[in-house]
């Protein structure tokens, strides 16, 4: 049997994104021994490429906003399927979560007056992004990096977790192997947090990085924890269509905030057609009015009276505007529709922009201050992820915990931008004082036994020791296929039954793989466990996509196209039965407060 | 379709070997994609460090034809035109791992040598966009340290015991000029970090993918602070007396 090395910790933090980095410093502030294991070097995550911003209610630039408005944008961005409780405590210690940030060293771009600046993001109701330029993401995990190096935290890089495990019911620790020569380790520890980003890489078009093979929602599937609202997986409007080779690369919503405008090859602005009735007053009646609004906010006005352009639309309704555009024949030549910036001063574009301005460049050798962009949607973001409590983040797996994007509720039907930078330090803090809290009255590290260690490696090492297989990349391509065609932006009975008897023929195929050569910094063989991860997301997408029988936020279905009020009130959660096989199963949202009902109820929200 | 020769770097730190792969080259395809191809279709076990794809996160550092790049960034077309050979090595300053990766650990430890960010107690925190556009200059770096390796006191004579690296003379001068920090890293630059290794070459300047100008706006300001302090008793009487940071 292959050796392995062991370490002891309090608190072992899987992930170094935004959430993971700032719950081990968070842990690490109350005295207790904190690993944080990572996939990548530090500092390389997920994270670091968001570029619009960090959502925050301070109301910097507009006065009117504060927390009320804030939580009221994010349930209706997410069709009241959010977690109350969540989105409540999101929106009320966002902003000091920033602050916090600028004291460790963030430096935000500023307003006239010296203060952090916002910017305007779809679905939010006033100026609310603090950013920098568009590379927001670098200046939180820079900002934490430093931090977390000086908070006396044990770090891990190019090392993958592959397993939980667990004593009796609570957790015990984690094993894993190092990327850079295949050696083993098992961290022995009293709570874990799984803060591993999402599962974009079960989708070809996508904006998302290898690292998003959702380890974090298959490591807690495995171990007893409960999946929620996996059906609403985020289609970006805006990703790059072309060249082939850079197909799915992010085009960050901030050109819309800064005045972007989309049309379609017929020149027609065609974002009016699509806004929802009852929102419709929330945007410019008019080019005029949208003009006026635009403006205003290059002259660099605090507050405008103008209503936002109709681009500023929820992420769902855009990309689905941009999709049936596109199919009805009036996409541009390489399959999306126009974004174009280009009326604007070509310097200020260079200024608001300067990473999509050379993405452009250097990728496709278009000036986006010269001619418009196209794009079309990209797969983005999972809204689903693993069920925590709010306010302490913890799964229903004793010592398991759970933040930022591997985690589900915070977000409902549909995210709002820069809601996940926000999401990532209120709940990666959250998460970090609960474990802290949960490690320190447990007396003694739990037992590990060694038998559960023996199979982790068996698992590991099977596809490596077989002589024949599918090659992983090629089955990867396959399940490329599936999701695209069946799991995707509009969906229907016939394709995801299809699609879940797919993935069953699909399951056979990844116990086979095999993954040639040793194993010193070896892709394909990491590959092969990514696979079996990427497939537990990919069914309980599919499944739990089947099982909604509507149309709401990012879940659409062609044959239950209406909203079904009597389904806002139950999410679908995603577990292993005692079988070994996927279960499915309603569960009723938890009861509002009446004061917060009050403030959905009620157009403008007046704050203290 | 147009097809590119290739010669990418096999190898460990016991020795390697260039090994020739043909791919074909689709528009706007880069380096990265080309290695991406080699996994999927010839050798799954081909070692490349990546993320973003987008050159945001500075993982994928490689030299291409020599040059150090990043290769989510470099376009193969323009080679594979001209029917040039497109070579992909490991950057050459650190040690080797496998094939394009390479043990760039030092440089984290160099950072946690850094004083950290030390703000005035007292700060109002009122901050005006003129007085950070510098410190926002040097926090656009992605940490792909081609500017550590091309160093060529890192690169050549291997100082990495004796100089930090232009890496992290962007990062002290983001702090030294942040101004509300409080901290002062004349002391170690001058001592352990080595600030008078530097003779201005300017070759990290020139391979930065982030345009960061790191001698101009870092390194050259933060010699001279070294000179007021250390060298020049009236300058510093005036620096302590006068002028804020
Ligand atoms: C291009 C782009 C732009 C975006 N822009 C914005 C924006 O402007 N505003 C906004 O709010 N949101 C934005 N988002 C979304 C946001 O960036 C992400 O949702 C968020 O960064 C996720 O952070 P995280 O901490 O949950 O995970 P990540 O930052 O992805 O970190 C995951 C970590 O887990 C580690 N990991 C994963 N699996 C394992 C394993 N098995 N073992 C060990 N370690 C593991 C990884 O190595 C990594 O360190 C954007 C997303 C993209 C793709
Ligand atoms: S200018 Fe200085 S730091 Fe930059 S490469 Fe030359 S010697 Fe090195
Ligand atoms: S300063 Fe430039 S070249 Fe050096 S590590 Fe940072 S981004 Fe890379
Ligand atoms: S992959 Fe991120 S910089 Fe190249």
């Amino acid at each position: 049997m292959s050796n392995y090395e062991t370490r002891e910790h309090d608190v072992l933090v899987v992930g170094a994104g935004g959430a993971g980095l700032r719950a081990a410093i968070e842990a690490a502030s109350k005295g207790l021994r904190v690993a944080l294991v990572c996939k990548s070097l530090l500092g390389k995550a997920h994270t670091v490429m968001a570029e619009g911003g960090i959502a925050a209610a301070m109301a910097t630039v507009d006065s009117r906003d504060g927390w009320q408005t804030h939580f009221r944008d994010t349930m209706i961005g997410g069709k009241y399927l959010n977690n109350w409780r969540m989105a409540q405590l999101h929106a009320q210690e966002a902003p000091e979560c920033v602050t916090e940030l600028e004291r460790w060293g963030a430096v935000f771009d500023r307003t006239h007056d010296g203060k952090i600046l916002q910017r305007a993001f779809g679905g939010h109701t006033y100026k609310r992004l603090c950013h920098v330029g568009d590379r927001t993401g670098l200046e939180l995990i820079r900002t934490l990096q430093d931090k977390g190096v000086h908070s006396g935290i044990d770090v891990y890089m190019e090392c993958t977790i592959s397993k939980l495990l667990k004593d009796e019911d609570r957790i015990a620790g984690a094993f894993g192997y190092f990327r850079e020569d295949g050696r083993y380790i098992l961290f022995r520890a009293k709570a874990v947090v799984l803060a591993t980003g999402g599962v974009g890489k079960a989708f070809l078009v996508t904006s998302n990085s290898w690292e998003y093979t959702a380890d974090g929602h298959a490591l807690a599937y495995d171990a007893g924890a409960d999946l929620i609202d996996m059906e609403f997986v985020q289609f970006h409007p805006t990703g790059m269509v072309a060249p082939t080779g850079v197909r799915g690369i992010l085009v960050t919503e901030a050109v819309r905030g800064e005045g972007g405008i989309l049309r379609n090859s017929l020149g027609e602005r065609f974002m009016w057609k699509y806004l929802p009735e009852a929102l419709k007053n929330d945007y410019a009646a008019d080019e005029a009015e949208a003009k006026l609004w635009v403006e205003d906010t290059l002259s660099g006005k605090l507050r405008t009276d103008h209503r936002r352009p109709p681009e500023l639309s929820t992420r769902d309704n855009v990309a689905r505007a941009i999709y049936q555009e596109v199919k009805a024949g009036r996409g541009s030549p390489s399959g999306g529709v126009f974004l174009d910036i280009s009326y604007q001063p070509a310097d200020r574009v260079k200024k608001k922009l300067p990473s999509m301005y050379h993405q452009f460049k250097d990728l496709a050798d278009v000036d986006i201050t010269k001619v418009p962009m196209e794009v079309g949607p990209t797969m983005h973001y999972i809204m689903g992820g693993i069920r925590v409590d709010a306010d302490t983040a913890e799964s229903r797996v004793p010592g398991l915990f759970a933040a930022g994007e591997c985690s589900g509720g915070m977000h409902g039907a549909n995210r709002l931008g820069g809601n996940s930078l926000s999401d990532l330090i209120v709940f990666g803090r959250r998460a970090g004082r609960g474990a802290a809290t949960y490690a320190s009255n447990l007396g003694t590290l739990p037992r590990i036994s060694d038998a559960e260690v023996n199979d982790a490696i068996d698992e590991l090492e099977a596809p490596l020791k077989r002589s024949e297989g599918p090659n992983p990349y090629h089955v990867q391509k396959k399940m490329y296929e599936i999701t695209g065609e069946c799991f995707s932006i509009f969906r229907e009975e016939g394709d995801l039954t299809k699609g879940l008897r797919l993935m069953e023929e699909l399951k056979e195929e990844i116990k086979r793989v095999r993954g040639p050569g040793g194993k010193a910094y070896n892709p394909g063989w990491h590959l092969c466990r990514d696979l079996r991860n990427l497939a537990i997301a990919a069914e309980a997408i599919g499944r739990s996509a089947l099982s909604r029988r509507e149309s709401r936020g990012a879940h659409s279905r062609l044959d239950y196209t209406e909203t079904d009020e009597k389904l806002g009130h139950e999410n679908t959660s995603i577990f292993r039965g005692p079988d070994g096989s996927m279960h499915l199963e309603k569960t009723p949202l938890p009861e509002m407060p009446a004061e917060l009902k009050e403030i959905l109820k009620k157009k403008e929200v007046a704050h203290a | 379709m147009l097809e590119a020769r290739m010669k990418v770097w096999r190898g460990d730190k016991n020795g390697g070997a260039f090994k020739e792969y043909k791919v074909p080259v689709e528009t706007g395809m880069v380096v990265l994609d080309a290695m991406h191809y080699i996994q999927r279709e010839i050798e799954p076990d081909l070692a490349v460090r990546w993320n973003c794809k987008a050159a945001k996160c500075g993982s994928c550092s490689a030299e291409v034809n020599g040059r150090p790049s990043l290769m989510c960034k470099t376009r193969m077309e323009g080679f594979a035109q001209q029917g040039q050979e497109i070579m992909v090595e490991p950057i050459q300053a650190f040690p080797i791992i496998k094939d394009l990766v390479t043990d760039v650990s030092w440089n984290y430890e160099v950072n946690k040598r850094i004083q950290p960010f030390t703000p005035k107690p007292d700060a109002d925190w009122i901050i005006y966009q003129e007085d950070i556009e510098r410190v926002q200059e040097f926090r656009k770096c992605i940490e792909c340290f081609l500017c550590q390796d091309v160093c060529h006191v890192i690169r050549d004579s291997n100082r990495k015991d004796a100089f930090i690296g232009p890496r992290f003379m962007v990062r002290v001068a983001s702090l030294e000029m942040h101004p509300l920090d409080t901290g002062d890293r004349l002391k170690f630059l001058k001592e352990r970090g080595g600030a008078g290794y530097c003779n201005i070459t300017k070759c990290c300047t020139e391979v930065c993918p982030e345009d960061i100008h790191i001698t101009d706006n870092a390194i050259i300001p933060l010699k001279e602070r070294i000179v007021d302090e250390y060298y020049d008793p009236i300058a510093r009487f005036f620096k302590h007396v006068f002028v804020k940071k």
